[in-house]
């Protein structure tokens, strides 16, 4: 019996991934609502689970590739991989309305200018600091502190070795799951209340999933604005990343 | 029909990466340059135009919304085949990026909203020209 099982997975790999991470995603949502009252977002603990269970596999197998080294789940290596991810990130872009963008003006775009650069030379600065001191490394690493997307996206473009792609990862995790929890704490503070101050906020703190969890745990009202710009931070930062910010590291560290 | 929203995606992002590929050969970079970013650009003008003659029928754009709607599935896929034991090794990097990123961050949220002039009209705000 177990025979079989295993054999259909392994044949149909990437009917077995959707079948997976449908249950990882549901069985985040109900810890999300149960354990913290939603506070932290379903998305980001099942980004977690799946950190969680590729470090389990790359502890079973010695491999490089998580989870996707087992043959039993090698079809998430097809649904994770970068064609699949690109095409779905790509199709986020569809939900943007440049009219309703443009209202944000100047602000909005200084504020998602900031909010790569930024988070950008902090990661990249942190990186240095810890020995990754080659220009590939160090842009990788800072474009993860810019979102859990454009770490991958501009380490893929710039040849980043794996362990540094994880790394710029858990970067951009970290920092979505700090700004979902943080958010409504410090909303006096970052004195979120009218549509262009969520606006600004979506510019500054980058990622999607943090931006929104964040903002729906402040204010209802205000998720749309935030989450705005925010959906263009992953397109601005994958346009930045892999080459002005690349440049311009590959510049000051002269290798 | 579906289809034709799932195609417009494919071919905004294949367009979008071939001219990230002649963008990183221009740069003489053997890099794809925002190939991502490019092609993300590319969908929403094809919206726009597609929109305004009308030619963006519901079907069509259910195919598209799919994937939009598939992103953080992917991700999650993304995240399980991570070098997670690797990455480990160097887990004071990874959080003090992000902790640093997100105060510094915050404190500029903060900054520019206390410049926002007080209690706005959304409805004036909204026929401020644009710039």
């Amino acid at each position: 019996m177990w025979e079989i099982i295993r054999k259909a997975a392994e044949q149909n790999g990437l009917v077995a991934a959707f079948a997976i991470v449908g249950v990882i995603i549901w069985f985040s949502g109900a810890i999300s609502r149960t354990l913290t009252f939603g506070r932290v977002h379903g998305s980001a603990i099942a980004i977690f689970i799946g950190l969680a269970l590729a470090y389990v596999g790359g502890k079973m197998t010695g491999g490089s590739k998580g989870l996707a080294d087992l043959a039993l789940f090698s079809g998430l290596g097809l649904m994770g991989g970068n064609m699949l991810r690109d095409f779905a990130i790509v199709a986020t872009a569809f939900e943007v309305q440049p009219a309703e963008a443009r209202r944000a003006g100047w602000i909005g775009a200084l504020a998602l200018l900031l909010g790569t650069i930024l988070p950008f030379i902090v990661g990249a600065c942190v990186a240095r600091a810890f020995g990754y001191s080659d220009a590939v490394s160090m842009t990788t690493i800072g474009a993860g502190a810019v979102t859990y997307i454009v770490g991958p996206v501009t380490g893929a473009a710039i040849g980043a070795s794996s362990d540094v792609m994880a790394l710029s990862i858990a970067t951009g995790v970290i920092k979505a799951i700090l700004v979902m929890v943080t958010t409504p704490l410090a909303a006096k503070f970052l004195r979120l209340k009218t549509p262009r101050s969520a606006m600004v906020f979506g510019g500054l703190a980058g990622t999607v999933s943090g931006v929104s969890a964040g903002l729906a745990a402040t204010d209802r009202k205000l998720v749309p604005y935030g989450a705005l710009v925010a959906t263009f931070h992953t397109g601005v930062g994958c346009l930045l990343g892999p080459s002005v910010l690349y440049f311009a590291v590959k510049y000051f560290v002269g290798a | 029909m579906i289809i034709y929203g799932t195609a417009l995606l494919a071919f905004c992002h294949l367009l979008g990466i071939i001219l990230g590929d002649l963008l990183g050969k221009a740069l003489g970079v053997k890099a794809n340059v925002g190939g991502v970013g490019i092609a993300m650009l590319l969908l929403i003008l094809a919206r726009l135009w597609l929109h305004r003659r009308g030619w963006l029928s519901a079907t069509s754009v259910s195919g598209v919304h799919f994937w939009g709607a598939l992103y953080i599935p992917v991700v999650v896929a993304m995240a399980a085949q991570q070098n997670v034991v690797a990455a480990l090794r160097g887990g004071p990097v990874a959080l003090l990026a992000a902790v640093g990123s997100v105060v510094l961050c915050g404190l500029f949220v903060s900054f520019i909203n206390r410049m926002e002039p007080e209690a706005p009209e959304p409805q004036t705000e909204a026929e401020t020209p644009l710039t």
